[in-house]
């Protein structure tokens, strides 16, 4: 761990504009990811702005019936919420089935998304890894993928996103806010907040310099049978292989989005609405253009078979 | 004392504190945080700086360019050792790969600096400031490539005409399994805090072996061992991969030396998988061949494994197969290729572990061939009273077939449906295996030093160690039996050179061996008593603190404080016979149907290994070996990169052991079965047991649930998702 200066901001908009007026200065808040990085030197920052006083720690009803969840709020107070626990099922479902109790007591909801791939070559820094050392090259690529993406991968990586809460979000549809260093706000649908990998793998999503996020807003609830099935090789504190976020209506309709297969939480719509054809005929469009590996093929299998399980289940 | 012949009627048979389930005396302790592991022994010695290891990135090569200018300069760095300045330390006989020094890289991480400094991230920092120039060489890494071309290990054991019988078998199985490497990773990692006084070295150390290692270390150093003290009163853990001296302390040994600095050291969890030793993998090839009764007639097993280019064996999957089965004919050999891999060493029941994963399935494979349950297949091919093929060497208590028996009415295997795939519940596809286990129950030669005090308080001391085991335990109950005073009377102390030389804890030989040792120094102790007090020490009654000889009772304390030293010796005669520890193993799992995850839900394991010195600390030796097949046959392994000859997944997150959540329901059951050929007190080890064989039972439980059977350890789904039952 390199040595960095710290300081602790009063409001959004000077922790944004901290960030943003300081080369190699980084947010903390839980630090549960990003403590790890910083002592492999991974992750460096010359300088932390820590974000824990910023009383970004409610959650709130918006107008529209909807919740706005703090930045700060724990994954824990936030799975244990009883509105999300009764109208957002999907998304108590998947931050239980992330981590540890431990963890989730200190990971932040604007942390867990900007969470970090657990790609194995990403984390020892003798190897090639474009998105740790951009045009350093991809070891994983021909080596040791039997956990990372099978789709929207690139040719300079195919990390995934690890997180589960993000795929929960995506299939609520929530939006991203933001405070910009100049203290206006934006909003990011989540389909638009964590990106592929493409030519720029070092970069996990679509925030500017200095952009903080402030909060996660939750449209209103959409009812339907709330799943989430966490598929890994040992039964806790394992990222997934796979994992299905899913909301399923009585009519066979419903919202499907995928973890551990891409760089991002997947979702595509035109496949969901597939969902009264069944399984196989939602994968197939979800994973149209997959570029598996020798490894993972087995992903786009599993996809199906665990979507398949969810959907008996909505029917039983 | 020489143990040179089985032992007769003794106290142990009429037990009042050994063989009771005792709580650990070392508990309270444990809990609260009291007992200080190695790298947090602060108070041993002041003004301890830090050892930060540097691993090497490249696998194989060497060394062209080091670096250290900014890393020297960097804030609270008191040294740097760089290996290409440094000559290489020597070896022992129990180290094949380099520690330290010079420029030859032979593994990946293999420690080529070490940074010392005032603090421990001052240390870290400083590390990732060294830039090394490698220049990378060809290695060869893949155990499949070089299978066809690895040399026999020694002679192949043989009998009869196992080709012909083979043959002409009406029921034959040929089967392939393959194992993957595995690290020990303990809870603790490597660490070592040292210092010298003058030419004095000493230790403060997280180690299983002591007098091995002080003598280790030594040639390693080029020291005299009379000069160097270990000392290592509790382990997080060992499982094998601290049996050895490792960089940690050789470099907390050389930057002491260098920096006249105690110096502490721990090796970084990510550098555990590669700078360390592992089991290494196996592929196994077992063929069975059986008359339609069942009876084997042809047994073969052969075994591919590795070492490194420099010497050591492979991992020795075929040690239970001569043992555990009848049959006339066999073949059985181990083959050892050389790969530029970490050095392969002892891990938990090295040999057995991996070889009943084969074994114990072709058997399961076997059964079914010829319709049979799989332990009246097991029944049917119990030896005689003999090691077959050896008719001069006995088996001292071997009581598999009631471990067989005595589990399956406690499991409910009569409910079993031997055809697989058909039991259902749920999304869930349910089944029960089973498998036979065996390890051997070695001993060593063990000494120990008890001394008495006055008031009649009992203290022993030994440089045996407590891995997490319960050796404190085991031993105070020892002493306290012999010596005739409860538990609370006696204080135990372990892991320290300057104590008599035990067995130390390996290969399940520790707790027999010490115990007995143990032993020996309370009936010197008793004798002297008696001789102080004019009776004979054999004849007279410890008991309850006093001491009834003839008609005249002393107290304990009455002759005044003192000592005596003695070590049991076992004698040859233990090599007439067979001294062994079996089991059978139980497994229910339920299989899920879309996915293909399993979830075990209930493991039984019945275990014939002696007298049950401790039978709660036993039982949590049991179950800790029973979770460890979990992790053995679901999800451990360490994954090799061809191209850069490395383990790739060398973290906690990578190596997944199984958790809490993989193991739902565990049972252990003791037959208790005192066997007068092993020591004195007729008790054995049960730490390795309970890790032969699990893993066999669960692949079996697998495909008895799902009728997939997978060859290639660990089964996880990806390797049979597609032969599940088709979606509907």
């Amino acid at each position: 761990m390199k040595a960095f200066t710290y300081e602790r901001a009063k409001s959004p908009a000077e922790a944004a504009a901290a960030v943003a007026g300081r080369e190699g200065a980084k947010f903390i808040a839980g630090g549960t990811n990003l403590l790890d990085l910083m002592k492999l030197e991974i992750e460096a920052p010359t300088h932390l702005v820590d974000v824990q006083d910023l009383a970004l720690d409610k959650i709130e009803e918006t107008n529209d019936g909807g919740l706005r969840i703090g930045a700060l709020v724990t994954n824990t107070a936030l799975a244990a919420h009883p509105k999300v626990r009764k109208d957002y099922a999907v998304l108590t479902r998947a931050i239980v089935a992330g981590a540890s109790g431990q963890l989730r007591n200190k990971a932040t909801t604007a942390g867990n998304l900007l969470q970090r791939t657990r790609c194995p070559y990403f984390y020892d820094p003798n190897m090639p890894c474009n998105k740790r050392v951009p045009n350093s090259g991809c070891a994983a690529a021909e080596g040791f993928s039997r956990q990372l993406a099978v789709v929207g991968t690139s040719d300079k990586c195919i990390a995934t996103y690890p997180g589960d809460m993000a795929i929960a979000m995506r299939v609520l549809d929530a939006v991203v806010e933001t405070v910009l260093p100049d203290g206006k706000t934006r909003t990011i649908p989540m389909a638009e907040f964590h990106r592929l990998p493409g030519d720029k793998p070092w970069l996990d999503n679509t925030l500017g310099k200095g952009e903080l996020i402030v909060s996660v807003r939750l449209p209103a609830p959409v009812g339907g049978q709330h799943f989430y099935h966490k598929v890994r090789d040992r039964r806790s504190y394992a990222f997934a292989l796979v994992s299905v976020a899913a909301i399923l209506n009585d009519d066979g309709s419903g919202r499907v989005a995928f973890g551990g297969v891409a760089h991002k939480p997947w979702r595509v719509e035109a496949a969901e609405a597939l969902l009264p054809q069944g399984a196989g005929a939602v994968v197939a469009k979800a994973f149209e253009g997959a570029s598996p590996t020798e490894h993972n093929k087995y992903k786009i299998t599993l996809a199906e078979r665990t979507l398949a399980g969810v959907i008996a289940e909505a029917r039983s | 004392m020489k143990f040179d012949a089985p032992a007769g009627k003794n106290l142990f048979d009429n037990a009042r504190i050994v063989g009771k389930s005792t709580r650990r005396i070392d508990g309270p302790l444990k809990v609260t945080g009291a007992a200080p592991y190695a790298y947090e022994r602060h108070d041993v010695i002041p003004n301890q700086a830090y050892g930060w290891i540097v691993g090497a990135g490249i696998a194989k090569g060497r060394i062209t360019a080091m670096d250290t200018s900014d890393a020297e300069a960097a804030p609270g760095v008191i040294a740097v050792l760089a290996a290409p300045k440094m000559q290489p330390v020597g070896s022992s006989p129990f180290n094949y790969a380099p520690l330290f020094g010079g420029s030859d890289v032979t593994h990946y991480h293999q420690a080529i600096a070490c940074v010392v400094a005032e603090t421990y991230e001052e240390a870290r920092a400083a590390a990732a400031l060294i830039r090394t120039r490698y220049d990378r060489g060809e290695g060869t890494f893949d155990l499949k490539a070089k299978k066809s071309t690895a040399p026999m290990s020694g002679e192949p054991k043989t009998r009869g005409d196992f080709d012909a019988a083979f043959a002409s078998a009406p029921v034959t199985v040929d089967e392939t399994y393959s194992t993957p490497g595995e690290s020990h990773m303990s809870m603790e990692p490597h660490a070592t805090i040292a210092s010298w006084q003058g030419d004095q070295l000493t230790l403060w150390t997280s180690n299983q072996m002591i007098a091995w290692s002080k003598d280790a270390l030594a040639a390693i150093l080029g020291l005299d061992a009379a000069n160097i003290r270990l000392d290592s009163p509790y382990l997080g853990g060992g499982f094998g991969g601290k049996l050895w001296v490792r960089a940690d302390a050789v470099l907390a040994a050389l930057a002491s030396k260098e920096t006249g600095r105690a110096v502490k050291i721990v090796m970084q969890r990510p550098l555990i998988a590669n700078n360390t030793t592992h089991r290494q993998a196996t592929i196994q090839r077992v063929r069975l061949g059986a008359e339609k009764s069942g009876k084997i007639t042809a047994l073969g097993h052969e075994n591919w494994s590795y070492n490194v280019p420099s010497a050591g064996d492979g991992e020795t999957a075929t040690a239970q197969t001569p043992v555990l089965y009848a049959g006339d004919n066999r073949y059985v050999a181990e083959y050892c290729a050389r790969l530029d891999l970490p050095e392969g060493n002892a891990m938990r029941a090295p040999g057995e572990a991996p070889g009943h994963l084969a074994l114990e399935v072709a058997m399961d494979e076997l059964a079914e061939k010829l319709g049979m349950d799989p332990i009246a297949l097991r029944e049917v091919n119990e030896p005689g009273k003999t090691v077959p093929g050896q008719p001069d060497k006995q088996f001292s208590e071997r009581n598999l077939v009631r471990c067989m028996k005595e589990g399956a009415e406690l499991f409910g295997w009569s409910k079993r449906n031997a055809k697989p795939g058909l039991v259902r519940d749920g999304r869930y596809l349910v089944g029960m295996g089973m498998a036979a286990g065996f390890r051997g129950s070695p001993t060593m030669k063990s000494a120990a030093r008890v001394k008495l005090a006055a008031n009649g308080h009992v203290t022993v001391e030994t440089d045996m160690t407590d891995i997490g085991t319960g050796s404190y335990t085991i031993i105070a109950q020892t002493a306290a039996e012999t010596m005739g005073v409860p538990l609370d009377h006696v204080t135990v102390e372990l892991g320290d050179s300057a104590y008599p030389a035990s067995a130390g804890s390996g290969g399940q030989w520790g707790a027999a061996s010490s115990t007995a040792g143990v032993y020996a120094a309370c009936v010197a102790l008793r004798r002297k008593i008696g001789e102080a007090l004019g009776f004979d020490g054999d004849a007279a009654t410890f008991a309850d603190g006093k001491i009834v000889a003839g008609d005249k009772t002393h107290a304990l304390g009455d002759a005044g404080a003192m000592s005596a030293e003695d070590a049991i010796e076992f004698g040859k005669f233990q090599r007439d016979y067979n001294i062994g520890t079996y089991a059978a193993h139980f497994c229910e799992v339920a299989v899920d149907a879309y996915t293909g995850e399993t979830h075990i839900r209930r493991m039984l394991s019945v275990c014939d290994a002696g007298r049950i010195l401790n039978p709660l600390s036993a039982r949590s030796q049991v179950i800790g070996a029973m979770t460890m097949s979990v992790g053995m046959a679901l999800s451990e392994e360490l994954a090799v990169d061809p191209r850069f000859g490395f383990f790739v997944n060398h973290d906690l997150a990578g190596y997944e052991v199984a958790v809490h959540a993989d193991v739902p329901h565990q049972d252990v059951v003791f037959l208790d079965t005192p066997d007068p050929a092993i020591s004195p007190i007729k008790a054995k080890g049960v730490g390795e047991l309970g890790i032969c064989g699990p893993g066999a039972a669960i692949a079996n439980a697998i495909y008895n649930a799902t009728g997939i059977r997978v060859r290639d350890y660990p089964l996880t789904l990806d390797k049979y998702l597609d032969r599940l039952p088709a979606l509907v």
